[in-house]
């Protein structure tokens, strides 16, 4: 049993934690790259024609990964926001920020590629049923979270009004997450249960290295921005300027 | 593989809008992201040159710099 324990809270200073985002970049890009070639490749070529829905079901490889990373993006930035907000620790509220558009990102992408899928499957771009409407409101909390924070000009002021709207808006992803339980929609039902092993493997292949790679994507593209964010707003901090001088 | 032809692979059995419409949002939106990000760093990269990691190597040299001052 080793003893050795790796100290975490070092890396809650930006000074710190700075290099090693930049040291997980390129690899958080090169596994991106991969499991999105794979994962493409898997979905066009390897999963067969959908005997129901034709060759429209192949929206879904795109559409409930962009999903859930909607929904799982907007708790990791919540609970940033909490964090940062909690325990005054800057980091925090910096990865929320970060975080933030690239949720507001993968949201629009679910909205889009869902209408598109909703039109050949229901005949009807948009209904205001109970999933639609909730990412819809996901989708604003996103865009209002972002807003709030660039309209404030004090840096801190701006992490702390972003936390409360994050953290009330939460209550919005169970809402989505049990939408198509608990009101009778349109919206077909969760593509992650028991029954769903039943499709194809290579469909449900298809779908999950597309999920991995969207993960890997947002990580990617999560750590070059709190860079960004941590270089403009620090750039005072002694550990940056004595790079400057 | 069940495409006998590219234009039966772009038909897409007659789904091709909805599906290269889906991922053609998706690739924009994405790749866009990543151009506008790009972008960014460099603006950042003019306002401040990339920080000196304090590396175990970079810590040994400035503390033999200091000692012989």
């Amino acid at each position: 049993m080793s003893t050795r324990r790796i100290n975490w809270y070092k890396y809650a200073a930006p000074a710190n934690f700075y290099p090693l985002a930049g040291k997980m970049i390129p690899f958080f890009t090169v596994v991106t790259v991969l499991l999105f070639i794979i994962g493409l490749y898997v979905g066009f070529f390897v999963a067969p024609t959908d005997f129901q829905q034709g060759e429209s079901y192949r929206i879904i490889f795109i559409h409930v990964p962009a999903a859930w990373m909607g929904m799982f993006l907007y708790v990791l930035m919540a609970v940033y926001a909490g964090l940062g907000w909690a325990f005054n620790a800057r980091l925090g509220s910096m990865m929320a920020t970060a975080i933030s558009t690239t949720g507001a990102i993968f949201t629009f992408i679910s909205l889009v590629t869902g209408s598109l899928w909703g039109k050949p499957a229901w005949g009807v771009y948009w209904v205001w049923d109970a999933r639609m409407t909730s990412t819809l409101i996901l989708m604003f909390l996103y865009i209002g979270f972002i807003s709030l924070q660039a309209s404030i000009d004090d840096p801190r002021r701006a992490d702390r009004a972003g936390a409360v709207l994050a953290l009330v808006g939460l209550i919005n992803v169970p809402i989505i997450y049990f939408s198509v339980q608990w009101w009778n929609t349109l919206h077909q039902g969760a593509t992650f249960t028991a029954r769903s092993f039943k499709m194809a493997p290579s469909m449900l292949s298809a779908m999950l290295i597309l999920m991995a790679a969207c993960w890997m994507y947002s990580i990617a593209v999560v750590l070059v921005r709190v860079r960004c964010i941590i270089r403009e707003r620090e750039s005072e901090a002694p550990w940056l300027a004595e790079a400057v001088a | 593989m069940h495409w006998s032809s590219l234009s039966e692979f772009i038909r897409m059995g007659g789904y091709g809008f909805y599906v290269w419409g889906s991922y053609g949002v998706t690739l924009v939106l994405l790749g866009g992201e990543v151009l506008m990000l790009l972008k960014r760093r460099r603006a950042v990269a003019r306002i401040a040159p990339e920080p000196r990691v304090e590396t175990r190597k970079a810590k040994f040299e400035t503390a033999m710099v200091s000692d012989k001052l």
